[in-house]
């Protein structure tokens, strides 16, 4: 048995969101670097260079990357053998959403009818996993809404096969178009239900760019779906280009004989996640 | 060097803008986003006043952030405009004359573009904390219970854009994917 402190994750959680709303991830710093030498658009290799510019200026700054920072989803992963003293550890993650978000953009609204903004950007949203061992590791995502309005998921039959989900994956790009913020990072969730699906898309988001699924069958998919994402020509900021997609990242769910369930979650070129462990 | 234009628009200059064209803007613009939208065109449909001027004017779909001490403004760059067609028509009916965002519009709001004779200009999203070093000063106007999404007058120099929707018929978004979509051979075709 491992006791950690609350008091100690919320400080430690409301610096790292506070970090990664100015500091984007290297890994998505050197695709763009890559990318700007692949792309054959001259708009687009601007739009490139733009981006890595306003990436270094506000990391110098400590200013946010983009307007939009985000709503603050949470991957906890809890070891078995710890145990939370000094209050309640869902609290505390909401007190460090509460800390990081004070000189952030408040883009929460507490009821999604009534629309009132809840004025401290909480909740966060939550995701736990019990895990073997005594670690805490938590990942998160500021997820700007550009992008997650772009985003779909359908249960479609097993009929549809590999095809007909590439199908589904290439058409959400598509639509999506400009307004997803392109280069975008392409989490794509196949399997489970209809909540499981949705997660593992957004889990998917989570993989360093460059991170090639272990399953080889799952890695050509991915392979395959960069490649015929660069060829719709809607390229960086939807200005025209070969660069449309960073990556697609595959997570596969065991599912049900009856279904093939999909989900697509988009992230933008502002790709803020940060991971920490206790 | 990209072409200055002012704001507020006047006819000339809109009509000369094409799509794809890239642009400095430098005058006053005014900041507006979702919630702001709905409570302006309910506004409108009741014959009240509103905060702001539309003639001529540009309005900018956007929702900063929080300035640092002593900053005029934080990160402001463009969100998704898609959000604001279904209010975009009465302030086109009513005479603004720009609309500075990011992403595809409907075919409605850029048949109207054309009718009233009007731009559609996109910034580039996510690089937010540059396009902040061009806005020289920020003011409330109006709905400060909105947070981010309060109206503001904002000052702007030289604020980089381009034109996407022109007031021809012109769409930039369109010409660029063709340009560079993939045909059959796998090859891509360059401009």
């Amino acid at each position: 048995m491992r006791t950690i402190d609350v008091g100690e994750v919320r400080q430690a959680v409301g610096e790292l969101l506070r970090h990664s709303a100015h500091s984007l991830p290297e890994d998505y710093l050197e695709a763009m670097r890559t990318a700007r030498v692949q792309e054959r658009s001259p708009t687009g290799q601007e739009v490139i260079e733009l981006l890595l510019e306003n990436a270094a200026y506000a990391e110098a700054e400590t200013v946010p990357t983009c307007q939009d920072t985000g709503m603050a989803i949470l991957f906890v992963e809890v070891g078995q053998d710890v145990h939370f003293s000094g209050g309640e550890i869902d609290a505390a993650l909401q007190d460090a959403t509460r800390d990081a978000y004070a000189d952030l953009r408040k883009s929460v609204v507490s009821d999604p009818l009534l629309r009132v903004n809840s004025g401290d950007n909480t909740p966060a949203l939550i995701h736990w996993e019990i895990v073997a061992g005594d670690r805490l590791r938590i990942s998160t995502l500021q997820k700007g809404f550009g992008a997650e309005l772009m985003s779909r998921a359908q249960m479609f039959p097993p009929a549809i096969g590999e095809e007909g989900v590439q199908q589904f994956v290439i058409e959400t790009v598509e639509k999506a178009g400009p307004n997803a913020c392109p280069p975008l990072i392409v989490g794509v969730g196949i399997g489970g239900s209809l909540d499981t699906v949705g997660l593992a898309a957004k889990k998917a988001l989570l993989r360093p760019i460059g991170s090639v699924s272990p399953e080889p069958h799952v890695a050509r998919l991915e392979a395959e779906l960069v490649d015929a994402i660069n060829g719709l020509g809607i390229g960086p900021q939807g200005l025209g280009g070969v660069v449309t997609a960073l990556a697609v990242h595959v997570e596969l769910v065991a599912t049900h004989i009856a279904a093939l369930p999909v989900a697509v979650n988009l992230n933008c070129s502002a790709p803020r996640r940060a991971t920490l462990e206790m | 060097m990209s072409r200055t234009v002012k704001a507020p628009l006047d006819e000339a200059t809109v009509k000369s803008l094409r799509a794809g064209e890239r642009v400095v803007m430098t005058g006053t613009i005014y900041a507006a986003r979702d919630a702001a939208h709905k409570r302006l065109v309910a506004a409108l449909q009741r014959g009240e006043e509103l905060p702001l001027p539309l003639s001529g004017q540009v309005i900018y779909y956007v929702g900063p952030a929080p300035a640092k001490p002593g900053a005029v403004i934080g990160p402001a760059g463009p969100t998704t405009s898609g959000r604001m067609d279904p209010y975009t028509l009465p302030l086109l009916e009513r005479g603004v004359a720009g609309l500075i965002g990011k992403g595809s519009r409907s075919e409605e709001v850029k048949e109207a573009l054309v009718r009233h004779g009007a731009v559609y200009f996109g910034a580039v999203g996510g690089a937010s904390a540059l396009l902040a070093r061009q806005i020289r000063s920020s003011r409330l106007l109006a709905y400060p219970d909105l947070l981010s999404e309060a109206v503001r007058e904002l000052e702007v120099e030289e604020f980089p854009l381009i034109v996407i929707n022109d007031c021809h018929g012109g769409d930039a978004y369109l010409a660029a994917r063709e340009a560079y979509r993939r045909d059959g051979e796998g090859t891509h075709r360059s401009r």
